[in-house]
């Protein structure tokens, strides 16, 4: 009786996160996963796509799917977090650690600039998307990532918030000069950390 | 252009509100050219994403981005770099 009990405490406790100061202000939790785009849902077909390193980087890097899909992978658990407000916990990945691909990469840059199928871009610090901090993940739940949330690969930066996360990921371009993206020109946050609720600018 | 998209999106009449707070005039029938290959449509005819972050109005014959707006608490953001001209008719305010 008590293994029961203590069993389902600690349940209890797992799964209620916004106990844990898992959930940002201004946040609701939500099981749903909302889709918000910018723009169409691009179609590149697999033998078209790739995935490019440039910038100022000691010669440019470029895999394409087949190659992308050989690199060591991992699955990771992270929390996300939206700007119009939704928080989603323990939401599972597989993809390419930014730090695989940037192995052996000289630069002096700062930044980088995610570009993707359709246009989109967004801008962050160097340091933001290395030592274990981002992803280009093309598999959500165990499944080949759906073209409405990004797939066949978007990158995965959960400690900003989620449109630092770009959809139709195709590279990154590592930059000295910091170059704000498609929200970020249009009053959003330069940088997005949820927990200090910067959406805007200003804030 | 797939079903899922048309589901998700609006067409630019839905921006009209936020637009007005701009322009603080009817802004759905202002003519516009599309910067990315001159196609002439009125605002409320083109193609509205981003429904909560703001207004992406897209050309719906090249995808460009005509108008970009949002508002953040109390300013309003707004980019017109894919509209090449914009024709507001009748009498100003
Ligand atoms: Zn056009």
């Amino acid at each position: 009786m008590s293994e029961g009990f203590v069993s389902r405490a600690f349940r209890g406790r797992r799964r209620n996160p916004e106990l844990e100061g898992r959930l940002p202000p201004g946040q609701y939790a939500t099981p749903d996963f909302p889709v918000l785009s910018a723009g169409p849902t691009p179609r590149t077909p697999l033998d078209r796509w790739d995935f490019s390193l440039m910038g100022e980087v000691d010669g440019a890097r470029r895999w394409s799917w087949q190659e992308f899909g050989a690199l060591p992978s991992e699955t990771v658990t992270r929390d996300i977090h939206c700007v119009t407000k939704w928080s989603k916990f323990d939401t599972t990945w597989r993809g390419v650690s930014v730090d695989t691909l940037l192995a052996g990469v000289e630069t002096a840059a700062d930044h980088v600039v995610a570009f993707c199928d359709g246009g989109y871009t967004t801008n962050l610090p160097l340091e933001d998307v290395t030592d274990g901090k981002a992803w280009i993940a093309y598999e959500y739940e165990g499944e080949a990532l759906a073209p409405e949330h990004g797939g066949p690969a978007r990158l995965l930066v959960p400690h900003l918030y989620f449109w630092k996360s770009a959809k139709w990921v195709r590279g990154l371009e590592l930059v000295s000069e910091d170059r704000p993206g498609f929200w970020e020109t249009l009053g959003y946050h330069n940088y997005g950390d949820p927990f200090q609720e910067q959406r805007y600018q200003g804030d | 252009m797939t079903k899922d998209d048309a589901d998700r999106r609006l067409d630019g009449n839905a921006a009209g509100g936020l637009l007005a707070e701009v322009f603080r005039v009817e802004m759905t029938t202002v003519e516009t050219a599309c910067a990315g290959c001159g196609a002439r449509a009125p605002v409320g005819e083109l193609l509205r994403y981003g429904h909560e972050m703001g207004a992406i109005l897209r050309c719906a014959t090249c995808d460009t981005a005509v108008i970009r707006v949002a508002r953040t608490r109390d300013r309003h953001w707004l980019d017109l770099r894919g509209a090449r001209v914009l024709r507001l008719d009748g009498t100003p305010l």
